[in-house]
């Protein structure tokens, strides 16, 4: 589904904006890459070890959401590059999660999760 | 103002006007004629359930008629209202972002012109698929909003509540196609200078709109999806007996369907923001406050669903909480009506027909909104919930509000799609009998309804006093049915008269008029640059010098092939599994050749 | 690539928001998910069936595929054509072996009783994964398909912006399932033991 139409503008002086994709951009390397997956191995395994701990089992949800976030902003923050891209696609992103997982709440307190 | 008009405008330039042919049209990639397409669809449709709503409305002149049996009336009643939403209302509006958007933002088509002709075909696909359950057996009967577990294999044993599943998530589809394509044009495809800030409100609005459709129609679609694994794979997600919920149903739905009534609104909105201050010779008071409200309108949104719901038992908190809410998003709501009418004070207002529109909107909208309030209280809601003051409600936000929007657009861009006028007497004509006739037919519901009239019933006893009310909305209907055979009239000699509209014959501001009626393929020869908000009005848009290259795209029948593939594994749910297959197969060949179809 | 007012590529931006569209689906998902937890009337329920250290092994296949698509975006960004059919070859691969694991775990749950309209977890938990399962098929495709290209020597760096897209996908869905087995899983109320 790429773009279809080519466009050169003879416009007079106006700059248009810097095509993307060019290897100037901002991104990790390939050992910072290597170095997350590692990072996103062992928050795993950490989050496997505390639901097998049964001393932890009162705290086990709080400290499964932090883990689970951090995984997850590491991947989308790295992997899918967002630490370094535009506050649009942020917006983009973070917008409707915001409101999906708004939802979620909200449906769980409608079927009694808070109570 | 005449300088940028002539200078953008060509007749000449190689490539101006497109081809003609059946074969040119089904592979169309051209965001006009796509636009063209929708519009016409959608006024083909907006009239099959304008004969539904008039059945239902001979069937209830008359206490214990027997006109229509309840089971036709039920279906009858279902198909207006889905027929209405989806297939005459948003793809009336799908016709004038495809058209008008590209041209306000001064861009010649759509990020993803390819895919925006797959929404349509998508669309007509899923439209055609469930009017087809009509002839293939009956078409669903319990209600637009099909609540379960009345929608159960055993309590709606044909297949009218599969067609309604398997029709709606085609349409579903195409419409958040539809919205991400408009999405990333909006953002993305703006000529040079045309900040946010500066963008028409239409544009605006299609926006927030496209938002609206991607984040709303995914519950409905699983929810859907629920309900046809439950009728045809014995999934419990309604079931009472299996400990399913069917109150889930209509989280899931109204989760949808509450953000779904601020889609066919907003456009409407878009509509006459940008008509009001042409008609006025004034700008949009207070634009920047009509851009977010719009915004909050779409945010909050998402937060009040379960108004709709208030008589289910979810509790006080809930209730409470979703009624304040309510409340709240009144709010933003009202503001825009103090712009509008800001606007026009101290302006020069020409009541020509979009103006009637646009005013009548302003007024109309306003009697829905109070109702709308009304209901948002919950105890007052429960005396008001599934009687006729609801229909009124709805029928007046939508019916005078997006309806008569949407006429305000017709009528405001006929000249630059056609490049002919539509008549103004017959316009007014057209406006005033509607008017009177959508207040007759809606008004007094608000009465029947408090008087305790049922909605969803196909007669009533005689003797409860809802005889006068019933009669008088059917004589409305008549009138409005009268109307809308002018409008018809009126559309056709207008296609047929001759061409004397120019590039800007109601002398607007925004840069869909700084083009030819109609725009050449290309829209502009050269990508206009703005430096204003109402670029035509402040001398905001400037023409670099200079010829531009560029390449249009090429026509495609692979958006035509992929929809074709997507209808026939629906129909393959309903026929048989091989058949599921071919159409899978069918899409998914269709989306190589798509993909790997050379551009130039 | 033509200009942009943003200076992000269209196809970028289509798949950002369509990942935004994408929450909202899997948000209803998890959103049933929640609502129906602990309230299927008969057995067998998630606490008896669920394999945590199973399912931990294909959760670890699935988050090591999100690292050999970064690399193969790599590759095909420097130009590395070795690379690019690796990494994809390998991506891909990953994402087969999740999916069969998926496919043994659900066969042996409707081995142990568990079809699909057996309970409320039953119907909300293949739904669930079997959406999630269905995107990474289709992200197998995908990948195999620029596998293919790249195998024809047709995916240079010039083509990078396709894999660059493939990639928020892949990614994505892998992020989804993040949150799916904590959800799902380890949140399960399943035996530690």
């Amino acid at each position: 589904m790429a773009s279809e139409m080519a466009h050169g503008a003879e416009a007079g002086g106006l700059e248009t904006a810097m095509t993307h994709g060019s290897p100037e951009e901002p991104h990790a390397s390939s050992r910072t890459y290597i170095a997350i997956a590692l990072v996103l191995g062992v928050l795993t395994a950490l989050e496997v070890m505390v639901f097998y701990v049964e001393a932890l089992a009162p705290v086990l949800v709080p400290i499964l959401l932090v883990l689970s976030a951090a995984k997850f902003v590491l991947v989308v923050g790295f992997f899918m590059h967002l630490k370094y891209d535009t506050n649009i696609l942020r917006g983009l992103f973070f917008g409707p999660l915001a409101i999906a997982v708004a939802i979620i709440v909200a449906m769980m307190a409608l079927y009694g999760y808070f109570l | 103002m005449a300088t940028a008009e002539a200078a953008v405008h060509s007749e000449g330039k190689a490539g101006g006007t497109p081809a003609g042919g059946l074969w040119s049209w089904i592979t169309t990639v051209d965001h006009k004629r796509i636009g063209i397409l929708y519009f016409l669809s959608g006024l083909f449709f907006f009239l099959v359930g304008g004969l539904e709503a008039l059945m239902i409305r001979l069937q209830l002149m008359v206490p214990e008629n027997d006109m229509l049996s309840a089971e036709a009336f039920n279906q009858i009643f279902t198909m207006h209202g889905l027929t209405m939403v989806l297939f005459a209302v948003m793809p009336m509006a799908a016709g004038a972002f495809n058209y008008i958007v590209p041209l306000q933002i001064g861009a010649r088509d759509v990020a993803f012109p390819r895919l925006n002709a797959f929404s349509y075909w998508l669309f007509l696909f899923g439209a055609l698929l469930l009017n087809s359950s009509f002839f293939l057996g009956g078409a669903p009967n319990a209600g637009w909003f099909a609540y379960a577990n009345l929608t159960s294999s055993q309590f709606s044993p044909g297949h009218g509540m599969d067609f309604y599943v398997l029709g709606l998530a085609l349409a579903g589809a195409a419409s958040i196609v539809a919205a991400l394509n408009f999405i990333v044009t909006i953002i993305n495809l703006r000529a040079p200078g045309l900040t946010f800030m500066r963008l028409p409100l239409f544009t605006w609005m299609t926006l927030v709109v496209s938002f609206l459709i991607i984040l709303a129609f995914p519950p409905f679609t699983i929810g859907t999806i629920f309900l046809l694994f439950d009728r045809m794979f014995g999934t419990l997600f309604f079931e009472p007996s299996g400990g399913g919920d069917p109150v889930l149903w209509q989280h899931l739905f109204w989760i949808f369907g509450h953000p779904e009534v601020y889609i066919l609104i907003l456009p409407a909105f878009g509509i006459i923001s940008d008509v009001i201050p042409t008609f006025s010779k004034k700008s949009l008071f207070g634009y920047p406050v009509v851009v977010y409200s719009g915004i909050l309108i779409a945010f909050l949104g998402f937060g009040v669903w379960a108004h709709h719901m208030f008589s289910v038992g979810l509790g006080p908190i809930a209730n409470s909480a979703f009624s304040g809410l309510t409340m709240l998003i009144a709010i933003p709501t009202g503001v825009k009506i103090f712009n509008w009418i800001a606007t026009m004070w101290g302006g020069s207002i020409r009541f020509r027909a979009p103006m009637l529109f646009s005013i009548g909107l302003v007024a109309m909208f306003t009697i829905g909104g109070l109702s709308g309030v009304m209901h948002a209280s919950a105890p007052a809601d429960l005396q008001q919930t599934d009687t006729y003051f609801v229909v009124a409600h709805f029928h007046y936000v939508l019916f005078g509000g997006t309806i008569f929007g949407l006429f305000a657009g017709i009528y405001y861009w006929f000249p630059k799609v056609t490049g002919r006028f539509l008549g103004e007497r017959l316009g007014a004509a057209h406006f005033w009998l509607m008017f009177v006739g959508m207040n007759l037919t809606f008004f007094p519901m608000h009465f029947a309804g408090l008087h305790g009239m049922p909605r969803r019933t196909f007669t009533y006893p005689a003797g409860l006093g809802f005889e006068g009310y019933n009669l008088m909305s059917t004589v409305g209907a008549a009138i409005t049915l009268l109307a809308m055979l002018i409008f018809l009239f009126n559309f056709a000699r207008g296609l047929r008269s001759e061409a004397t509209a120019g590039a800007n014959p109601w002398k607007a501001s925004t840069l869909e008029w700084a083009t030819s009626s109609p725009p050449p393929v290309h829209n502009f020869d050269v990508t206009p640059e703005v430096t204003s908000r109402d670029p035509l009005w402040n001398d905001g848009v400037a023409l670099p010098a200079g010829e531009e290259k560029f390449h249009m795209p090429n026509p495609s029948y692979w958006p035509l092939v992929v929809a074709g593939g997507i209808l026939v594994a629906a129909a393959g749910a309903l026929v048989g599994l091989p058949v599921a297959l071919l159409g899978a197969a069918v899409a998914l060949a269709g989306i190589y050749g798509w993909s790997f179809e050379p551009i130039h | 690539m033509e200009r942009t007012s943003t200076g992000v590529p269209n196809e970028k931006m289509l798949m950002w928001a369509f990942i935004g569209s994408e929450c909202m689906l899997f948000g209803s998902l998890i959103a049933t998910y929640l609502a129906y937890r602990g309230r299927s009337i008969v057995g067998p329920y998630e606490e008896e069936l669920l394999n945590i250290p199973f399912i931990t092994v294909t959760t670890f296949v699935l988050l090591m595929s999100s690292l050999m698509m970064v690399l193969a975006l790599s590759a095909v960004q420097r130009g590395d054509t070795r690379g690019s059919k690796l990494f994809l070859f390998l991506t891909a691969l990953l994402g087969v072996v999740f999916i069969s694991g998926q496919v043994f775990e659900f066969s042996h749950f409707v081995h142990e009783g568990l079809g699909l309209g057996r309970n409320l977890f039953s119907g909300t938990f293949f739904l669930t994964t079997g959406f999630h399962g269905a995107h990474v098929t289709v992200g197998v495709i995908w990948l195999l398909t620029l596998w293919a290209m790249a195998m024809r020597g047709k995916l240079g760096p010039e083509k990078s912006l396709k894999v660059e897209v493939a990639g928020l996908y892949w990614h994505f869905v892998d992020v989804v399932w993040i949150v799916l087995f904590t959800i799902i899983y380890l949140m399960s109320g399943a035996s530690g033991a």
